[in-house]
């Protein structure tokens, strides 16, 4: 199949971007989407002219490197990654828009590539166990109910992306913020540190100059993981019980 | 980081006092002495422990204080999502990822928030104060009803404001009770319906006197 | 042979203390002089990359009170390519009571290597495994639990106990979460400091140590340096020497090459495990191959029609016209081989013109009869996941059209030589998991790498690198010394060289042909013929990459053809070494099999008389003949034997 892809070009971070529009031609359906754009990479290479950037690394769908908007969905129309994002997705003369993750939070590096250091500081602030090595007692001296453990696993499936704020009408990193909060909180282990933890997570949120959240839900609609939108209510029952105990 | 739970604890305060004002407005299928003599006595609640209209003003006093809260809240949030994606770094091309109705429940919770503070305001002014009576003006709050809507172009603005109304409560409602930490897994379509059920019954149950009046069933 | 290659003198010393094997690490820890607390905070310690192996050093010296310089090429330490690991993580807590003992581990992780690994090093990993499990439960990895609150395990890799943790299909990614928080949490406290889209480029040898490197900011191409008074390289394997493989994009041998060519040795680079249960290729655009977790084995049944280029629907060719060729071959096993023989089965049928699909480089991995005896539901709970995985990337509904795949590279055992301290032989280098060729011989059990990496990263490296620091701060090191100067200056004439050639081909052109003569020659099956052939060809490629490559742009930007470009010289020169030392073992063992060396039945035959020793590399300049030095491999614990699966 022919595409015509519109794609974001930005030089540097302070660089005016623009839209650039090209053709790649003979596409099979089973590459996949960013295999379609290192098509024509090489094509563009061949030409002299300069490849378009963009994050990518394990190409299965795990690692949260990869991630661009496509006709203006994050990580376009199937709820996966952009990685595994197959062009059987599109048809045969599609003109595909493709732009970078857009927040204050997350300022373009180069074309497609943006950085996503904030989410890091978010974790440093507070996504953590503090748990220095060879202080653990025996794994088994700390059950932790099935529910509770699944119910954990479910939010620690999280790949810091940053689809959530890509999404998000207001930029919030609140669903990246709750999964953190929710992965760590269901656990016995997290406690100790539970309300401390939100107040921290959040204060540093609200620092990088994510926006607020207003529950829209379009983060956890398109979260590759499917982290569920109750994690941010779990997250404002945490924050509720740290502000009731003036922790906050 | 008050500031959400601000948000939601105004808002309910509001669909509060929404629903005991619809209730009110139902009393008109109940004719003219019986509807006048709630609004009457509205204003001889307490008394004479507090003076006349006493508990109104107490009332009103609370509900401009949510009012302000909660349009305090929204232009900060608006602020902070106005600069977390500033211009210039606006998609070129956006869509939702969502179903159309909840999507468009969202999008309007800004604009519809002001299109309904404007009409709060007319609304005041024509049935409170009377200030605007299209049909004539009446000591019979029932008579400025039935005056008023009995013109189409007043039920009209009204039942806009209405649908306004109802879309902010489909996502306010499920927003105000995920704030506040009611959202889970095993509730969150639950919560859905039940904001949009309560979206419905005051859409509908403030609706119900106008289009009788502009249908003669009150009259 | 000897034209390609130079025997130098034997290593003799490998640093574990003497005596019974299960006190030789308290001996080891005992024996390592210590570092008081305060005197921590003066050193010093550079750690090059944030795997699994690399995070939990960090964050460990780190807590330790060490000044810890943390650098990853990711834009995150959280996407380093431990996340990717499916399977789980082996420890001999032996929490099932079905015999599983430190010993047994130790044993297994023996044999599994084939008798080409250290037994010293084998039986510590299986000594602090059952730490590891502690510590990651505390730092709050969610691992698959039972009803009761307690953790599961399941039975991994052919092993007949069950000491797998795991946590779904996603352990690496949890444990690396684990670590990478406890490594965030150490920036924050002011102790790493994180480098992010930096790549290390060079390695500072002052005086005969390792003293800092020279990196790459990714973004603004400034060229850095950093001082330390001491190096831990944690940069991973280099499977992407293949191109194609089940690595990361990014993923590169140029932290360890680059130590290598500054006098580390380099151990057992031709030992590559190819994994049998992958996503086939779908065409020449394809970037990277897909593993689908082995357990599949456990139910699907793999099997290639009886005739040659039987193009039909494989639903509709019956039963007796196909050759489940596992069941036949190995009837004890079937489906359940290892690795290694899963893998060059598949590649013989392929050869024999029998493979399935597009370019007939694929076999069937059929779950009909399971579904049949199971039902559906029961397959979907079991394997749900990736057959929606392995739906998602060929559009193929694996419910009902047989599933393809077909082995691809997912691991090197080898890597720089180290010592029982995991010190090279480089003083002040030290090199953890997947990067050094320590603990799996040749060939390595599954759940047995995240094992390595945080083992090395948690417990061994914190032990031993203070009876190396203890001597320290060392001499000041900055800009002004000429050894650094020298290394700047090499990286920016390489860099420069690079981006001048602007010659007609691409940098991926290059890797793809580079990784096509390492996979027909130095892949599942080599003879002497072909790696000699494949060591011609690799030398005129590079020689052609380096008048011909297309490199565009400038250093002071973001460039990421040129990230790649330097990758993919680093590359030819480890590709040469690979096909070297593969052609030197004339010996068939784990992940390394030569035609010339097998069974009547085809097996792998080992030559323990002549190759039971490590085979450490010196580099002596590109294209020069490196030298040879052999650490022979004693075995007092566990008895040499020829595996066999039949």
């Amino acid at each position: 199949m022919n595409i015509t892809l519109r794609v974001w070009r930005q030089k540097a971070p302070g660089d005016e971007g623009r839209m650039v529009t090209y053709q790649v031609e003979d596409v099979s359906p089973d590459m996949s989407f960013l295999e379609m754009l290192d098509v024509l990479n090489e094509k563009l290479t061949l030409a002299g002219e300069d490849p378009v950037a963009f994050d990518h690394d394990c190409r299965e769908g795990i690692c949260g490197a990869c991630g661009v908007v496509i006709d203006g969905v994050a990580h376009g129309p199937e709820r996966t990654t952009t990685c595994q994002l197959h062009m059987r997705s599109f048809s045969d003369g599609d003109v595909i828009t493709v732009e970078p993750w857009r927040a204050k939070a997350f300022p373009v590096i180069k074309d497609l590539v943006v950085d996503r250091g904030a989410l890091d500081r978010i974790i440093q602030s507070g996504g953590f166990i503090s748990a220095p090595t060879g202080t653990a007692p025996d794994a088994h001296a700390m059950p932790v109910p099935k529910a509770d453990a699944d119910r954990a696993f479910d939010a620690a499936t999280c790949i810091g992306c940053g689809a959530c704020v890509a999404a998000c009408p207001n930029a919030s990193g609140m669903l990246f913020t709750a999964a953190k909060v929710t992965h760590l909180g269901m656990l016995p282990q997290g406690q100790p540190e539970r309300q401390a933890r939100v107040v921290n997570m959040i204060n540093q949120h609200d620092e990088e100059d994510f926006g607020g959240c207003t529950n829209i839900g379009e983060c956890a609609a398109v979260c590759p993981k499917g982290i569920p939108l109750d994690t941010i209510s779990q997250l404002n029952r945490d924050l509720l019980g740290a502000l009731a105990s003036g922790k906050a | 980081m008050a500031l959400k739970y601000a948000m939601a604890a105004s808002g309910a305060i509001l669909v509060l006092y929404l629903i005991v004002h619809m209730y009110g407005n139902l009393m008109i299928f109940g004719g003219q002495t019986t509807f006048d003599t709630y609004a009457h006595h509205l204003r001889e609640i307490g008394e004479p422990m507090l003076p006349h209209e006493g508990f109104l003003w107490i009332v009103r006093v609370v509900l401009l204080a949510a009012v302000l809260v909660h349009a305090y809240a929204a232009f900060v949030l608006w602020n902070r999502a106005k600069k977390a994606r500033p211009a210039g770094q606006r998609y070129q091309v956006k869509k939702s990822a969502q179903t159309p109705s909840r999507r468009y429940a969202t999008q309007t919770m800004r604009w519809g928030g002001v299109i309904i503070i404007l009409f709060v305001i007319y609304h005041i002014l024509h049935l409170t104060t009377n200030d605007i009576a299209p049909g004539g003006a009446s000591d019979s709050a029932y008579q400025r009803v039935v005056n008023g809507f009995q013109i189409w172009w007043v039920t009209l603005s009204y039942l806009v404001a209405m649908l306004a109304v109802g879309l902010h409560l489909r996502h306010g409602v499920f927003s105000a009770l995920s704030t506040l930490g009611a959202n889970r897994a095993s509730r969150q379509r639950a919560l859905r319906n039940a904001s949009t059920a309560i979206a419905a019954l005051i859409t509908v149950g403030f609706l119900l006197p106008p289009f009788s009046v502009l249908f003669g069933l009150v009259s | 042979m000897t034209e390609l290659f130079i025997e130098g003198d034997p290593i003799r010393d490998t640093k574990a203390p003497d005596g019974p094997i299960a006190e030789v690490w308290d001996k080891r820890r005992f024996s390592a002089k210590l570092v008081n607390p305060a005197n921590r905070r003066k050193l010093s310690v550079i750690i090059v990359g944030t795997g699994l192996a690399g995070a939990s050093a960090a964050a460990t010296l780190g807590e330790a009170g060490y000044q810890v310089k943390s650098f990853c090429y990711q834009d995150s330490p959280r996407r380093a390519h431990s996340i990717a690991a499916q399977g789980g993580i082996n420890a001999a807590k032996n929490y099932r009571n079905d015999g599983d003992s430190i010993y047994r581990l130790f044993y297994d992780t023996v044999k599994g290597g084939d008798f080409r690994s250290r037994e010293s090093n084998v039986y510590r990993l299986a000594q602090v495994s059952v730490e590891i499990i502690d510590q990651c439960v505390a730092q709050g990895v969610p691992f698959a639990r039972e009803y009761g609150g307690l953790l599961d395990n399941r039975s991994f890799g052919g092993v007949q106990v069950s000491r797998t943790f795991y946590a779904r299909g996603q352990t690496g990614q949890q444990l690396l979460i684990g670590a990478y928080q406890a490594l965030e949490r150490q920036v924050a406290a002011g102790s790493v400091e994180m480098n992010t889209r930096h790549e290390m480029l060079e390695l500072i040898v002052v005086d005969g140590r390792a003293r800092g490197i020279v990196a790459r900011d990714m973004v603004t191409g400034e060229i850095e340096t950093h001082y330390a008074d001491a190096v831990v390289l944690a940069s991973g394997g280099y499977g992407n020497v293949f191109f194609l493989s089940t690595n990361a994009m990014g993923s590169n041998v140029t932290a360890t090459w680059r130590a290598h060519r500054k006098g580390a040795l380099f151990a057992n680079p031709c030992y590559t495990q190819i994994h049998p249960t992958c996503i086939p290729v779908s065409g020449d655009y394809q970037s990277k191959l897909t593993l689908m977790s082995e357990s599949l084995r456990n139910d699907g049944r793999i099997w290639v029609p009886k005739e040659h280029g039987d193009e039909r629907d494989p639903r509709e060719i019956p039963e007796d016209e196909r050759d489940y060729y596992l069941e036949r071959i190995y009837p004890a096993f079937g489906n359940l081989v290892p690795r290694d023989i899963a893998s060059r089965a598949a590649k013989n049928v392929c050869d024999e013109g029998r493979g399935v699909g597009p370019n007939g480089l694929g076999v069937y991995l059929d779950f009909a009869d399971a579904i049949k005896r199971m039902g559906r539901p029961a397959v979907e709970a079991k394997y749900g996941n990736l057959f929606d995985m392995y739906q998602r990337i060929t559009g193929e509904n694996p419910y009902e059209v047989p599933m393809r795949i077909y082995p691809a590279v997912h691991y090197t055992m080898g890597g720089l030589w180290v010592d029982y301290d995991l010190q090279s032989t480089i003083p002040g280098l030290f090199v953890t998991g997947e990067a050094n060729f320590s603990d799996h011989g040749a060939n390595r059990l599954g759940a047995s790498a995240l094992m390595q990496g945080l083992a090395d990263g948690y417990f061994v490296l914190p032990n031993t690198i203070n009876d190396y620091l203890a001597a320290g701060p060392f001499a000041k090191v900055d800009d002004s010394t000429p050894e650094a100067q020298e290394a700047v200056a090499a990286v920016r004439s390489r860099i420069d060289k690079l981006l001048s050639i602007q010659g007609t081909r691409t940098v991926d052109s290059f890797h793809k042909e580079l990784g096509h003569i390492m996979w027909d020659y130095c892949g599942m099956e080599r003879t002497e013929e072909g790696l000699r052939k494949a060591i011609e060809r690799i030398r005129e490629l590079r020689d052609e990459y380096w008048q011909n490559v297309k490199v565009l742009g400038t250093n002071d930007e973001l460039n990421q053809a040129l990230e790649k470009a330097g990758r993919v010289a680093d590359f030819f020169e480890l590709a040469e070494l690979m096909c070297i030392d593969a052609l030197h073992r004339r010996e068939s063992c784990g992940g390394h099999f030569r035609a010339e060396s097998q069974t009547e039945d085809g097996e792998a035959l080992r030559h323990d008389d002549e190759f039971a020793y490590v085979a450490a590399w010196e580099f002596t300049g590109t294209g020069e003949q490196p030298v040879l030095h052999k650490e022979a491999l004693e075995y007092e614990y566990v008895e040499m034997k020829q595996r066999s699966y039949k």
